[in-house]
Formats: structure tokens, sequence, C-alpha cells
């Protein structure tokens, strides 16, 4: 068992201390906004936040989550008000089939929250996941679009 | 309100009532006329419209929404003619069960080939239409006007004489009661007059994208369901020889361990992650068979064989390309090979099964509802009136889950063994990457024919390699040619070759492999468009001549296919002088009905690592539905065909597939993206594809600029063997 803080509710999660955060954040807290794509960290579709930072949640266990603040893309938004990544997707049309966004999003609002007004080397340098439909071009935009809300 | 096509829990619960009946459901009303229903109650005006008192229309869509934009062009197609407020338009997917229950009114769920919208743009524009005449027939009534005095617009109906109005949602239930009139008596709209076709508006679905709302395939939940993790034969053809149970039986959340045909094994747990673990720890042992003594090398001396076969099947041919050649004073050979590559898409394969003795259920994200049903019905044993498909949105398809269904199959035979409980089946991305249905493999000699002028006088090119029809549809063999393996080098039609020469051929020696090739986006388009264009840029070396002009030269009788070339190179400024070290490359072709050409702007630093400032792509798809969703997939097609380029290749080494996840199969990352500037340039009277064309000429012209800038012609993929890297 582990007990965190996900999207600001206590939650204990009753799961061999092992499991993938991922893995118990989809199927035992059941939020399944942040995808399983690799399982090995390369194509960050699991990014969710951890105390503010982005992590890829499918090969840390989730007993080293126990006591933190974790934030998945279920939990970015405030109340009924998108966060500035999210509506800027929105408006620049970033997502085409949008399994990898959730991921991409996490990564970009921890970076933002870093650099509030990143360079494009800041995001070649901090945005590594993959997006197989390619939508990269958009994404930049998004993000200084973002950086300017 | 707008919202998408996805799963929910009242869609199934009303969908599984009236599986076999069809979903919208017969209700007799007191009056005696039948109006069809959608599961909410709201009436069908017609199999493609529903309308809901508030207005809202539901627009039906049957072909598969997996990020290319097919739903949102699909419904700006039926409300163009609906003459709906688009900010009301909402759209679902009817199931293949209902498909089959109402005869195919909604005609072909198939999607890939680029097809979505132009092989359907007639009938659902017709569907639209033929809504529109009876909402408006149905206010006349109302009225007791004729219907030639009403006039409809943003949803709202008007009686012109008197200035009375109406809407679509007060009507539709007395519009639902008429017999529709014939499609064909009603005039589709002029395309000057579109107002929502060629506009781009917002897609439809991408608010649930990005607050993880949106529920694909492998995030499924149904009450009382397992979890099941899968591992096929690593050897194509293998079988399962063994496997221990019982070490793994005793595992957390472990409920059984089952064969899945004779080829894979499965373990169902309460979730998913202890189903996969308990399923690296069993013991399996396997009977590989007699590919385990296949290898990529011999695979390529296979296909060497061919280049220079005697039988080869002739697709494109004029004039004696073999006597001019034999007869030429300068020739100029190359030989070209393209490698296996797997799809990959974000979301890993799954489906989900339900099984009873006499009813299966299937979710399943899929790009052809009907296929998946095929596949339903053949592994269940049960037929089409017991059997339902429900379509869930699909995290990425790239021609994975469109003609194949292998994982459909599997939780079907899953879910066989334990009726009645729910199993979602995913695949790990080992699975996926090992189990794939592969770009094929394929290798070209090309040998060309140059007079004292430098004129092209003869061309052969020989394609040798795997045919997918022969291992996927051979019934669409045409006297055992594939005509699709000529993708961009057909005669005439939507892959036409946009070349004349005086004496051509081109030709295929069929070279089957054991590795199952599949349709990845673009299918043949991606190497034969790395053949003919590199090397008319090698011929065009050869004849002293730029490459530009010794293709217009070619190009004469392809005025389409010359307009997008033209595009490219005049926004590039070809004839211009290019900034210091930057190098340009050019490449053109047709394909699933669309025009299309790139130019390339690279430099090479450290002589190895190709810097891609700019890459211009021009695309003539006839008519444009919506040019800023064009846009995006144009660039999505270039990261696509890109990483293949530089990145992607997999290799077989003792029958199996080497590569087994991202680390050592690749793909482009935000700081490799050039920058894509896109010229849409709709010529009318044609429609042509979107989601592929394009896909194929960055490769060439990336190529071709490398060749530019260094001299040095490559003739082998990905580009990471001879050491070149993106930055």
């Amino acid at each position: 068992m582990a007990r965190m803080t996900i999207n600001g509710k206590t939650t204990e999660v009753t799961v061999n201390p092992s499991t993938p955060l991922l893995w118990a954040i989809r199927e035992q807290v059941g939020l399944t906004g942040t995808k399983y794509g690799c399982g090995v960290a390369q194509c960050g579709a699991c990014t969710v936040h951890i105390d503010g930072k982005a992590v890829r949640s499918c090969i840390m266990p989730v007993a080293a989550a126990e006591g933190k603040q974790v934030t998945t893309i279920e939990g970015l938004a405030s109340g009924g008000t998108l966060h500035k990544v999210q509506q800027a997707w929105i408006d620049y049309q970033v997502p085409q089939c949008g399994y990898c966004q959730a991921g991409m999003i996490m990564a970009v609002a921890a970076l933002l929250k870093d650099k509030p007004k990143p360079t494009d080397a800041d995001i070649d340098g901090t945005i590594t996941n993959i997006c197989r439909c390619g939508t990269f071009q958009q994404v930049r935009e998004a993000i200084h679009a973002a950086a300017k809300a | 309100m707008i919202t998408t096509p996805r799963f929910n829990r009242r869609s199934f619960i009303i969908g599984s009532a009236a599986a076999g009946a069809g979903l919208a459901l017969g209700l007799k009303i007191p009056f005696g006329a039948t109006v069809v229903r959608a599961q909410d109650g709201s009436p069908e005006i017609n199999a493609w419209v529903v309308i809901r008192p508030d207005d809202t229309v539901v627009i039906r869509v049957a072909r598969s929404e997996m990020g290319q934009g097919t739903i949102t062009g699909l419904a700006q197609m039926v409300a163009e003619e609906l003459e709906c407020d688009w900010s009301k338009v909402t759209t679902e997917y009817p199931t293949p069960g209902q498909s089959v229950a109402r005869k195919r009114v909604w005609g072909d769920f198939s999607t890939g080939g680029s097809r979505g919208i132009r092989t359907s743009q007639e009938y659902v524009r017709q569907g639209g239409a033929v809504a529109r005449q009876m909402l408006i027939q149905a206010a006349a009534n109302g009225w007791s006007v004729p219907a030639s005095e009403c006039s409809a617009a943003n949803s709202v109906i008007t009686h012109k004489p008197t200035g009375r109005t109406t809407t679509y949602g007060k009507v539709a239930e007395a519009a639902a009661k008429l017999t529709p009139p014939d499609a064909k008596s009603i005039a589709l709209k002029d395309p000057k007059d579109w107002k929502l076709i060629g506009k781009s508006v917002k897609r439809l679905d991408t608010v649930d994208k990005v607050t993880g709302a949106q529920v694909y395939g492998a995030d499924l939940k149904l009450p009382g369901m397992l979890n099941a993790a899968i591992k096929d034969s690593p050897v194509f053809g293998g079988k399962v020889k063994s496997f221990e149970a019982d070490k793994v039986k005793g595992m957390p959340g472990v409920k059984h361990v089952l064969p899945v045909g004779d080829s894979a094994v499965a373990v169902v747990a309460d979730t998913w992650w202890e189903a996969k673990t308990a399923l690296d720890a069993l013991p399996i042992v396997w009977d590989e068979g007699p590919n385990a003594q296949v290898s990529s090398a011999t695979i390529a001396e296979m296909l060497k064989q061919g280049l220079d076969a005697p039988q080869a099947f002739v697709r494109n041919q004029n004039g004696d390309a073999k006597a001019t050649l034999a007869g030429a004073t300068k020739k100029v050979e190359a030989v070209y090979a393209y490698p296996f590559q797997n799809h990959a898409p974000m979301e890993p394969m799954n489906a989900t099964a339900k099984y009873t003795a006499d009813h299966c259920e299937v979710w399943v994200p899929t790009q052809n509802g009907e296929a998946a049903f095929a596949a339903t019905l053949a592994a269940s044993g049960l037929p089409a009136d017991k059997c339902e498909v429900y379509k869930i949105n699909l995290g990425g398809g790239f021609g994975r889950r469109g003609a194949f269904h292998d994982y459909v199959t599997q939780a079907v035979l899953i879910a066989k063994q334990i009726p009645g409980t729910p199993v979602k089946l995913l695949w790990t991305r080992e699975e996926d990457m090992t189990h794939g249905r592969y770009h094929p493999v394929m290798q070209s000699k090309l040998v060309g024919a140059l007079d004292s002028s430098g004129n092209l006088t003869a061309l052969h090119l020989r394609l040798s390699g795997q045919s997918i029809l022969a291992a996927v549809f051979p019934q669409n063999l045409q006297d055992g040619r594939d005509n699709l393996a000529f993708q961009g080098l057909d005669p005439t039609g939507d892959f036409a070759f946009g070349y004349t020469i005086p004496n051509l051929l081109i030709d295929h020696a069929m070279r089957n492999t054991h590795v199952p090739p599949g349709f990845w986006r673009g299918v043949n388009i991606n190497q034969n468009a790395i053949f003919v264009e590199c090397f008319m840029d090698e011929l065009a070396k050869a004849a002293g001549q730029d490459p530009l002009e010794f293709r217009r030269k070619l190009m004469t009788k392809h005025p389409k296919h010359l307009a997008v070339l033209n595009a490219v190179a005049d926004r590039a400024g070809w004839s211009m002088p290019k900034p210091q070290g930057v190098h340009r490359g050019l490449a053109q072709m047709m394909a699933f009905g669309s025009y299309v050409a790139a130019c390339a702007e690279i430099s090479v630093k450290a002589g190895n690592k190709i810097d891609i400032h700019r890459i211009i792509c021009a695309t003539d798809p006839g008519y444009a539905v919506n040019p800023a969703q064009i846009e995006r997939q144009i660039a999505g097609s270039f990261v696509y065909g890109l990483s293949a380029l530089f990145m992607e290749e997999c290799t077989v080494k003792d029958g199996r597939i080497e590569q087994t996840n991202f680390h050592n199969y690749d793909s482009m990352r935000i700081a490799h993206m050039p920058k894509v500037e896109s010229i849409v340039m709709p010529s009318g009277g044609f429609w042509g594809g979107v989601g592929e064309p394009t896909i194929c000429v960055a490769a060439p012209a990336v190529l071709n600029a490398y060749a530019a800038a260094t001299g040095k012609r490559i003739r082998t993929f990905p580009l990471k063997n001879h050491g070149l890297q993106m930055v």
C-alpha cells in the first residue's frame, strides 16, 4: 500500500509496491488519461507531475511516490478552467489521434513552470515525447502561445 | 455542445439490447408511421442524421477517426447539404451489426487508403441533402404551403412569402415520418456555393483529448472485466509446444493461463499489470519451425536474385525499353533497397471481448468496423445476428488496424474460454514491435538510357520484393500480379506515373517472405517514390542537367503532376541563389488520387548531421475539405516518413524481428522537426486523398538534397545505418 496525494486528494493505493505508478493510477485509482505507450520511459505518454516535476510514471514504482503530490492530466485544469497549455492545444488544434497528448501536455506544463518563456532550444532539450501522428509543428507553436498567455 | 463518438455505458447498454435489430429502434407510434429512433429517443431523419428537440444535430460517421480528421471532414460534408447550425453538430458511429441489419446503409466502414472522404463524399452529401429536403417538407406541411416556397439555413426553415420560421428540432419528429425522396432527385450544391466544405473549422474531437477524458480502446472498463496479456510465437509461423501454467497460477491477481489458438499463450488477471507480470514469469517452450532459419541476409539475397530474374509481372510499359537500353551509348544503373518497418501507433494493439454461448460482443479501436466484425464472427463461431462490435477511439492506426484484426481474434478466443466475463486484451509494446504487419521489404534496380543530348530515352524499373496482396488479399491479385506494388508507377489512375518516357518498362519480381506484410501509411509509394525520384536526380546528374529542368521535360503531358512540382520549386526559389551551405532536393508523386511534391532544404554538418531547415510541400487533392487539417496531416506525414527514412528498420534474426521497443526502433522528436510549409492547391473536379500521399515525397526530397550537398547517393535505408543523423 502507498499513500499519496493524487490531483489534490489523499489516496491510498492498495497494490504491490513494485507496481509502476502508471498502472496504479490507471488500474487502482481508475484515472486512464495517463497512457501506456512503451513501458520503458522512451515515449513519455505516461508523463505525470510528481511534486510539480514531469516524471515518466511507467518505470517509477508506486512506492517511490509515497507521500508525494501526484498530478495527472485529469488534475491539470483548475475547477472548470483549463490549464493554459490545454487551452493552447485547443486553440492551435494540436491533437491528431491524441493518445500521446496527455503526456505531451504534462511535460509542457512542467516546462513552463520551470521556464515560463522557453526558447526553441529549451523545448528541444526538454520535450522528448514521441508522437507518431507527428504534431510537433503545432506543439511548438502552442507552447510559445501558452507562454504568452 | 460538440461531442465526439466515444464509448459510454449508456450506448453500451442500449446498443447491446438492440444488437441484431439495429441500434436505432423501430418504434410504432399511434398514427401508424414508423419513426426510427436513436438511442436517446430522438428521431432519425435518415441513416445519416438524427435531430434532437434542442436542435442538436447528430451526424453518423461510418469511417473511423484515428487522428486524420475524417470525422470532422465527413460531418462538414453532411452539414454542408443539411444546412444545419455547425455549432450544434455532434457525431456518432453506427455499429457494424447495425450496418448488417440495415443492409449496409452507411456503405463502407473501411478507413484506409486515404479513402475516408474521397470515396464516400457523394453519398454522405446526398444523405445531408435528403435530410434537409425532409425537414423542409415537414415544415411546409405544417404550414400547408408548398415546400418550394421554403428554404433552410443554419437549422432554421423559412417560409419565404410570409417570413414564418421554425427550427429543425421542432419539425424533426414530423420529418422522420416522411418517405425520403430519391437522393438522385436532389441536386448537390455546386462547389462554388460551399460554405462549410473548404473551411478550416476546428475539429470536433479536440477537447476530450486535452483533458484525458477521451476513452481509447486501452482505457475501456466494463463491469466484472478481467485483463489479459499475451505472447505469440516470436517466430512467425511457430507454435506453442508447452507452457507451465502452475508456475504462475499462484501469482497475485492471476485467474487463468490460457492457450490462444496454437501459437500464443495469455495470462488473465484482475489487472493488466498482474497479467503482464505473470506472463513474463511464465515458462513457454516454442516450436519455432523452419522459419527460424530466416534472417535479413537470407531475405536480401532472395530479393537480389529477383532484380535480374527473367520472369516478372509487367505493369507499365511502352516502346521497347530493353532493346533501347541494350543499344544505349550512355546507361545509368542503380540498385536501391527498402527495409521492413513497423507501424508502432502510440496505443498498442488491444480489444475487449465478452462471449456467451449465444452472443459475442467486441469493443475495439479499429480502422474497419466491418473487418473487426468478420473477425469476431470467425473467432466466436456465431452468426452475424449474435455478434456486435463497438468501435472505440484509436490511438493511431497507420494501416495496422485496418485489414488485420489478429488482436480481435485473440481477444475472442480468450473470452470463449471464460464465458460471461468481459476480457480486455492489451499487447505490450514488445508484442506490438515483434508481431506487426510490416512495411514490405523491397529492392529496385533502375537502368536508364541517355542520348547524346542528355534526353532520357529508356527506363527499366524492376521491383523485387514482397507483395502485400499475396499475403493479405490474394483474391485481389490480377493473374498473379499485385497492382498495389506499383503505386505511383501506374500507367493511369489514382497512382499514375508522372513522366513520359519513350521506352518504359516497370515490372515486379514477386519475392515473398515469412514476415507478414501490411498496409503501412502510404503503403508502396514510400519506396517507389524513393526509387523513382532519387533515380531521376541520378539521371539528371549524369546528363549534366538541373534536376527540375530534367523532370519538366518529361512531364509536359502530366500538367497536374507538374503544377505541384512547380509550386514547391517556386516557393523555394529553386532558380535563385541559395544561402551558404544550404542544399535543395525535389520529389513529386501522384498517390491515392492526389498530386504531391516537396522541396527540402538541408545543410550537412560535421559530415553526418543532417539539418533539415524546411520542407515545402504542395498537394492538389482536387477538393480541400478542411485546409488546416490537411496542413496538419502533411506535417505529420513527414514525421512518419522521415522517422522511417532516418531511424526505422525491422531486422530479422532467427526468424523473428529483433527490434522490441522505441529504444531500438526510434521515432522523431520535436528537436528533429523541420519547418513544414504546406501549399494546399485544390484544382477541383476530382477527389484525392490526404492522410497518405504526402508522406512519400519527404524522403526522396531530403535524399536528393543530401546528394546535392555531399555528392553521395544513399541507396539503402534507414540512414542511421550510414551513420547519418537528423539534428
